[in-house]
């Protein structure tokens, strides 16, 4: 079947099995690996894309009902040569170690920051409960999200300025 | 020797353009990794690559009656279907093992775990090589399968091993260390002795990545490229040559980035072979990977240990003596990835960080029908479960004695003036300086507070419990004189160039899998050599452009790899100086270096820079005599002994008397890793293993029913911690160097998930006093803390 979708504003037009996976379709047919696979029971959210603008775990959304949607991937967060805030604050704060699970993290925590500007630890420990981490600890993944918060405050009160 | 507490690393300046050397610095490998642009196995995509899936047993012990793979090989886009009898062909139906035992790659006889490797499919996508798994059609006669390892030794227990000659049981090895008859003696005379089951259940590292690999076979050339999920790829290209008989200069072996290992990608696995195979047959680049069911059942798991513990004392709780008898379970192929002489791993450093006059350990361990394994999740070789014994039957006597476990452990420390102390069981402890670092974590946690509120809330009925573990962890293998794994020293190589513009690039042995190596061997030779670090290019994981080595487990990276780093980079100095010394012309002696520089004795203005040396190395007119040309060198580093971390966790919990539900409150980890190199990796490496301590403590065990099927084989039924099952990790420091490492500095990587399971077990069973409980197994979920709390504790197995 045929399939048409705009992964980070550019739109795509592929001829796919009805069955492939959205994770698969960004990764085998677009060429995308940013996005990674982690296990086949929605537990570990490394697969974590946006669906127009909301979070989704790629590997139980087929590519065929993004048909027509808006993905957003981790190579559609940064701003040519420079990261987006959440990136930085990953970076600041060491939120990741061997990075597999960071696509997914930096996902769900850009979309909590466009939700929730200033996030507790609370809500941040909430808003990433549907992945798995085995390397930080969460702790410097929690860090970065409250630097990211932090930061984007304070360059919105200069632009205001 | 200092001793600070670290601050809340929430704000720092990068030091990135503050060199030289060691601090909190932002870490290389991060540009590409938050970009989505690092590159894993499954991101390889060669011109024309196939992809492999195994078909695996779902039986625990089975012999194979028949396979027909016709229907498979029908189906569409399929390349080619193999089988065990295909193998045996090719006399690649068994390799060996890490522990020189063997391995079936595909069963042909029968099959001695679920999951085993049973025939693999190789077509054009995944998806295809899925559907054809389906079509093979596997007659199995099934047999009894040995789940109980206690009962692995009984007479009529079936033989898992029918491959060996002769073989007429389960039994894998037996292995002693220490002296039986002096602890016996002890034992015979003290005034307490506490005995005490342990059990530390099977878990498993399950790494965000599971492991795969790509296999490209030039027929032309004879030659190989595999990229795959390894933390040891020199190792693992001579193992490849020996396996399948492929020449050495012919195989590379490329480890790209690692998405976490923890163990787990340290042996070879069936999957890595038959994607060579594939390849071979095939005649086209061939990718597999694993889904999470076959890593959680087919891969390395750790631990599986049955241990009963003994501690003797003097009634005014002086430790005497400790001894222990071990069951392990080994699975179905000895598996274990251990020095050869160490079938047990470190185990033997169970007497932990205490004086004792005596000690003994006996073991014996055993075949099962599981999968192969045992040593991996972070444990440092067995040390895990060491630390737990110790650490757990030392609180069981605090227990009897009615002390205080902080003033029981402080009583029996080694003392700074014992060390290099020798242990009853054969290590040497390089250094260590243990009360600074228990009263550190003791005066973060408000440990006489913690006390006091415990008791106020025991008056009212709430359950709460201060748990203590101390552990000192032996990390950094070698010396090659007496660690080798297949008969490979455990050394490494390590080889520095620095380019005629002063920039430089090391290369090295080892692997990181997030350890963050590009970062802190940049640091090193930043540190000995006076170059940025952000000029050091680090390089690793190619087999085909880095030195020799044994690769990155058991905490050995900064231990062996740092140490080569550090001593290849004062090779570099040293033939720098002597190229200064013309360049100034002054005598070699009448040089100072200056972190960067070489300067004139009593004239800082007549100097000049490492860069400036580089490019005269490799400039025109005449070098000094006997001086070549070029600005580089390599070594291979022997480690002279291991390396001794200590560290003084306290974990304080809460527990739901309603629902037995345990809630990590507060846990304060103070570690002491010798010189620290960069903190903030430092600090890293410590909340991950920490929030492992959690998932082995209160959730996570691989069981098995009794016909043998996994019961772990999800992450729905394998539980791993959110960030909802774990604390905000509290962390201090003190810095103890190690006398024989160059730099002074100890292994890190596994001290959190040596240290913490001991001291969230020791909290909730402290919580749990008021019941009378003085042990419960793990993993302590809410149903086995519940019957621990009705006087019903169990063991898991």
């Amino acid at each position: 079947m045929q399939v048409t979708m705009t992964v980070n504003g550019t739109e795509y037009t592929r001829e796919i099995e009805g069955r492939m996976l959205l994770v698969h379709f960004l990764r085998d047919v677009l060429g995308l690996t940013g996005t990674h696979w982690g296990c086949d029971t929605s537990n570990c959210g490394v697969c974590v894309v946006w669906l127009d603008g909301e979070p989704v775990k790629s590997c139980t959304v087929l590519a065929a009902m993004a048909g027509g949607h808006e993905v957003r991937t981790v190579e559609g967060l940064a701003n040519g040569a420079e990261l987006d805030p959440i990136q930085e604050g990953f970076r600041q704060c060491h939120g990741l170690q061997c990075g597999f699970c960071t696509p997914g993290m930096l996902m769900t925590c850009r979309a909590l920051l466009d939700k929730n500007p200033d996030p507790t630890e609370g809500e941040i420990r909430e808003a990433i409960s549907g992945q798995i981490c085995r390397c930080t600890g969460y702790s410097s993944i929690i860090r970065s999200v409250r630097w990211a918060a932090v930061h984007e405050a304070s360059k919105e009160e200069a632009t205001a300025q | 020797m200092t001793t600070t507490q670290d601050t809340k690393l929430t704000e720092f300046e990068d030091n990135d353009q503050n060199p030289v050397g060691f601090g909190r610095m932002l870490r290389k490998e991060d540009a590409r990794l938050l970009r989505g642009r690092g590159r894993f196995v499954d991101d390889v995509q060669l011109p024309g690559m196939l992809h492999l899936a195994i078909l695996r047993s779902p039986f625990a012990h089975a012999s194979i009656v028949s396979i027909d793979t016709s229907a498979a090989e029908a189906s569409p886009g399929v390349k080619a279907v193999v089988t065990g009898e295909t193998l045996k062909g090719l006399g690649l139906a068994w390799m060996p093992t890490l522990s020189n035992d063997v391995q079936a790659v595909l069963a042909t006889d029968k099959v001695r775990f679920q999951g085993q490797e049973v025939a693999f499919v190789v077509a054009e996508d995944r998806y295809k090589a899925r559907d054809a798994l389906e079509l093979i059609d596997v007659e199995y006669d099934v047999l009894e399968p040995v789940v109980d390892v206690r009962k692995a030794l009984a007479p009529d227990a079936p033989i898992i091993r029918t491959d060996l000659d002769g073989k007429a049981d389960n039994h894998v090895f037996d292995w002693e260390t220490g002296d039986e008859e002096e602890t016996n003696r002890v034992f015979a005379a003290a005034d307490v002795v506490v005995k005490e089951d342990i059990v530390y259940p099977r878990v498993h590292p399950a790494p965000m990545e599971t492991c795969g690999s790509v296999a490209d076979f030039d027929p032309v050339e004879g030659r190989l490229r595999l990229w795959s999920t390894t933390q040891a790829p020199h190792a693992h290209r001579t193992l490849y040559a020996i396996v399948a008989g492929l020449p050495e200069h012919k195989i590379q072996v490329i480890a790209p980035d690692i998405g976490g290992g923890f163990g787990n990608k340290v042996p070879i696995y069936p999957g890595y072979v038959l994607s060579i195979v594939g390849s071979i047959v095939t005649g086209k680049p061939v990718k597999w990977m694993e889904d999470r069911s076959e890593n959680l059942i087919s891969t390395g798991f750790a631990r599986d240990y049955i241990m009963r513990a003994e501690i003797a004392a003097t009634s005014e709780g002086r430790i005497l003596a400790i001894r222990t008898n071990v069951l392990a379970d080994h699975g179905a192929f000895n598996g274990t990835a251990a020095p050869v002489k160490y079938p047990a791993g470190f185990f033997g450093v169970f007497t932990g960080s205490y004086d004792l006059q005596a000690a003994h350990c006996k073991m014996t361990a055993v075949y099962t029908n599981k999968a192969p394994g045992g040593v991996a999740y972070a444990c440092s070789f067995r040390i895990t479960e060491a630390v737990y014994l110790v650490e757990r039957i030392v609180d069981t006597l605090a227990y009897e004695l009615r002390m205080d476990p902080a003033e029981l452990r402080l009583k029996n420390f080694i003392q700074p003036d014992q060390f290099p102390y020798t242990t009853k069981t054969g290590w040497v402890y390089d250094s260590g300086n243990y009360e600074p670092t228990m009263r550190l974590a003791m005066e973060m946690a408000g440990y006489d507070e913690l006390r006091k509120e415990q008791a106020e809330k025991r008056a009212r009925g709430e359950l709460m419990g201060i748990g203590i573990a101390f552990f000192t962890e032996a990390v950094g293998a070698g010396p090659r004189k007496n660690m080798d794994i297949l008969g490979l020293g455990m050394a490494d190589g390590c080889e520095l160039r620095v380019h005629p513009t002063g920039k430089a690039v090391v290369r090295l042995s080892v692997k990181t899998q997030g350890q963050g190596h590009e970062t802190t061997f940049a640091q090193i030779v930043a540190e000995e050599l006076g170059i940025p670090p952000a000029d050091i290019d680090v390089l690793h994981g190619d087999t085909d452009n880095t030195p020799f080595g044994l690769g990155t487990y058991g905490s050995r990276s900064t231990p062996v790899s740092g140490a080569a780093a550090a001593l290849v980079a004062r090779k570099v100095r040293d033939k720098a100086k002597l190229i200064a010394s013309a360049m100034l012309e002054v005598s070699v002696a009448d040089l100072d270096w200056v972190k960067g520089a070489f300067q004139v004795k009593g004239d800082p203005g007549k100097s000049v820079t490492i860069q400036e040396i580089a490019f005269r190395a490799h400039g025109a007119g005449d070098l000094p005599d006997g001086v070549e040309g070029g600005l580089e060198a390599q070594i291979c580093y022997n480690p002279s002994n291991l390396t001794y971390p200590h560290g003084a966790y306290i974990c304080v919990v809460d527990i739901d008397p309603g629902t037995a539900e345990v809630k990590v409150r507060r846990f304060i980890a103070v570690d002491d890793c010798g010189t620290r190199i960069n903190p903030m990796i430092i600090e890293g490496q410590v909340h991950g293993g920490l929030t492992d301590g959690v998932g082995m403590a209160l959730m996570e065990m691989i069981s098995f029913d009794e016909d043998g099927n996994c019961l772990g084989a999800s992450l729905m039924d394998y539980l791993i911690p959110t960030a909802l099952e774990v604390p905000d990790w509290e962390t201090g420091y003190t810095v103890t160097p190690s006398p024989h490492h160059p730099i002074g500095a100890k292994g890190i990587g596994e001290s959190a998930t040596v240290g913490s399971p001991p001291a969230i077990v020791n909290a909730v069973v402290d919580a749990l006093k008021p019941f009378g409980v003085r042990h419960a197994d793990m993993p302590l979920t809410p149903s086995r803390v519940w019957d621990a709390m009705r006087g019903q504790a169990t063991p898991p197995i």
